[in-house]
């Protein structure tokens, strides 16, 4: 591997603001799949996500970007293990919460309630059999149990309404509802506790462009109403310039380059960030200019499939 | 050589729910060529009917009015004269990972075609012919290839293996149905690079059907923009995505990622909730009530 360009400042900082306030800190985390041979998922990776800000994470299959979500959110189930490295969240009334300490009850309560995840695939990550409101009723259930009935179904109501589905939807089945609305839906459940972190795993990959607009549009609108900050993660990598703050790039579980979005369109330091790039062809730029290498290229790159 | 047209195509699907019937028109009157050593690409999004012009070109669906003509002969349905059609016109399929049988080697993926198609027989003959195609599709060296497989293979790889597949019996015409999408995106380029290689010094037909615009652009002469089974605008390629005529062009284009676009989105939001500061103090008001009170 080449080195990583990550200067010595605090680690995973590069390109943040002087005035960002840290939200979640991740410091040299590892991150294994104890099966034979070991999978050396995450390598060494660190990361400051800050309050209000949309940390993009590119990589293709296999880079560990997923594994690296799940390590942030403690979801990690055998045979992957963190092997070392800490996960801090820092809790908006001021006091630090060690994720990586958490177990058992302190897990469960502080999942969704500070940290909450848009999963992979979401669209088909809702219950076939059970309604959407029995469906966000169940977070108000674990999360916070004294709510009454009534308070229960108008927050329902106002999420749909803040990601833009219908409230009437709420009695709906997920077969019932169009793959933009399910997603929509899932953010909804994720808004629901009001999070500091979001992790969003590829949130529109399945979904066509015209609807992942919207999506991104309505991602873009309640963070700004919300504050909380985002982890997106997707291999776009030109959607990720467009809306992200600072990008991380990952290849082989390791954090390759880590800057701002307009460094790293403007001045790539990493050769495999300038291939990612020249990955994607320009839409109205210069016909063909952006074949910059040959058809063969690249067939053996993308780490474990 | 001859042209692959379609001519007036419109496919009809019916909808049984419970005891309703319904049809459903996925393709409406459908027309256009294509010439050997081009491509035209079919952009839209999902139901648009992309995909099922693709399917009744590779003869997976009938049409249900309309005629596809190859060297201005109308096609068969059945029997020799089909079989005949399928030597000329063959399809690759999305997902590389599905269309391989992980049970057999690439070898006998591409010796089956090779046989059923007459192109050759004994086995000398099968050991050549397999060795041209998957040097053609530059999967080198040959000989250790053809032994793999699919789970081998990188998804790349396999995509070659279906290209490899689909030359096999002699194809004039490939149907490319999003052939990269499920593929890695650095890898993407060199699968699309392999097939306009194919297209230019092997005079092939490609039909590329595709919701990446750019990709679209890039790789294409023709591209034709389908909405709800209806061509909506087509042209030659730079033309359509730099100087859009229609709405739902515009809309296609207005919606696809521009890296050179940072922080537009962002500030357009922010105008916006400005713009409507008095519904936006509510939904603060909401986030302290449910930040606080809510527990």
């Amino acid at each position: 591997m080449s080195t990583p360009t990550l200067t010595a400042k605090p680690a995973g900082d590069a390109g943040a603001a002087p005035d960002a306030v840290p939200v979640l800190t991740a410091r040299n985390v590892s991150i294994e799949y104890q099966v034979s041979p070991v999978v050396r998922a995450v390598k060494d990776v660190s990361l400051t996500l800050h309050r209000g800000e949309i940390l993009g994470l590119a990589g293709e299959s296999g880079c560990g970007k997923t594994t690296l979500a799940y390590g942030l959110n403690q979801l990690l189930k055998p045979p992957a293990l963190r092997t070392s490295g800490e996960i801090v969240l820092h809790d908006k009334d001021g006091h630090d919460i060690d994720v990586a300490a958490l177990s058992g009850d302190a897990l469960r309560a502080f999942r969704w309630d500070k940290v909450s995840m848009v999963f992979q695939g979401a669209m088909n990550s809702l219950n076939p059999v059970i309604s959407i409101r029995s469906q966000l009723f169940d977070v108000f259930d674990t999360h916070r149990p004294g709510m009454s009935k009534k308070d229960k179904l108008d927050r329902s109501r106002e999420l749909l309404e803040l990601v833009g589905v219908d409230p009437n939807r709420l009695n709906s089945y997920a077969h019932e509802l169009s793959g933009g609305m399910r997603q929509r839906v899932m953010i909804a459940m994720a808004l629901a506790l009001n999070p500091q972190v979001m992790i969003m795993d590829e949130p529109t990959t399945a979904l066509d462009v015209v609807v992942q607009r919207g999506i991104l549009r309505e991602i873009m609108r309640l963070r700004e109403q919300f504050g909380f900050a985002v982890v997106f993660i997707t291999h776009d990598l030109p959607m990720l310039l467009e809306i992200s703050d600072r990008i991380a790039v990952m290849l082989q579980g390791e954090i390759v380059e880590l800057n701002t979005s307009e460094e790293i369109y403007r001045a790539p330091a990493h050769e495999y960030t300038r291939k990612l790039l020249a990955s994607f062809p320009s839409l109205t730029g210069e016909r063909g200019a952006f074949v910059r290498s040959g058809e063969d290229s690249g067939d053996n790159t993308g780490g474990v499939a | 050589m001859g042209t692959l047209e379609v001519r007036n195509v419109t496919k009809d699907f019916t909808i049984r729910n419970g005891l309703k019937r319904s049809r459903l028109r996925a393709v409406n009157d459908v027309s256009f060529t294509l010439e050997p050593g081009k491509t035209i690409a079919i952009v839209g999004e999902s139901g648009s009917g992309k995909s099922t012009v693709a399917r009744m070109i590779a003869k997976l669906e009938t049409p249900s009015s309309g005629e596809i003509l190859i060297d201005g002969t109308p096609s068969a349905h059945r029997g020799r004269a089909l079989a005949k059609y399928r030597h000329n016109v063959q399809m690759v399929f999305q997902d590389p990972f599905a269309s391989l049988n992980p049970f057999h080697s690439i070898r006998h993926h591409l010796e089956r075609p090779l046989r059923i198609h007459g192109r050759a027989k004994t086995n000398a003959e099968l050991d050549r012919a397999v060795e041209e195609l998957l040097t053609r599709v530059n999967l080198t060296p040959a000989a250790i290839f053809a032994e793999k497989r699919p789970h081998e293979m990188s998804g790349g790889q396999r995509q070659r293996v279906a290209i490899a597949r689909a030359l096999a019996p002699g194809a004039r015409f490939l149907i490319a149905d999003e052939p990269v999408s499920m593929l890695d995106v650095s890898i993407r380029l060199g699968v699309l690079n392999l097939l306009a290689r194919l297209q230019r010094e092997e005079n092939l037909g490609v039909l590329y059907i595709t919701h990446d615009l750019a990709t679209a652009r890039h790789f294409s002469d023709e591209i034709i923009v389908m909405f709800r089974g209806n061509i909506v605008e087509r042209g030659p390629a730079d033309d359509v995505i730099l100087n859009p005529q229609h709405e739902y062009t515009k809309l296609l284009l207005s919606a696809a990622p521009d890296p050179r676009n940072q922080g537009k989105l962002r500030d357009e939001v922010r105008s916006e909730l400005a713009s409507t500061s008095a519904a936006s103090g509510e939904a603060v008001g909401v986030r302290d009530r449910f930040g606080t009170a809510g527990l």
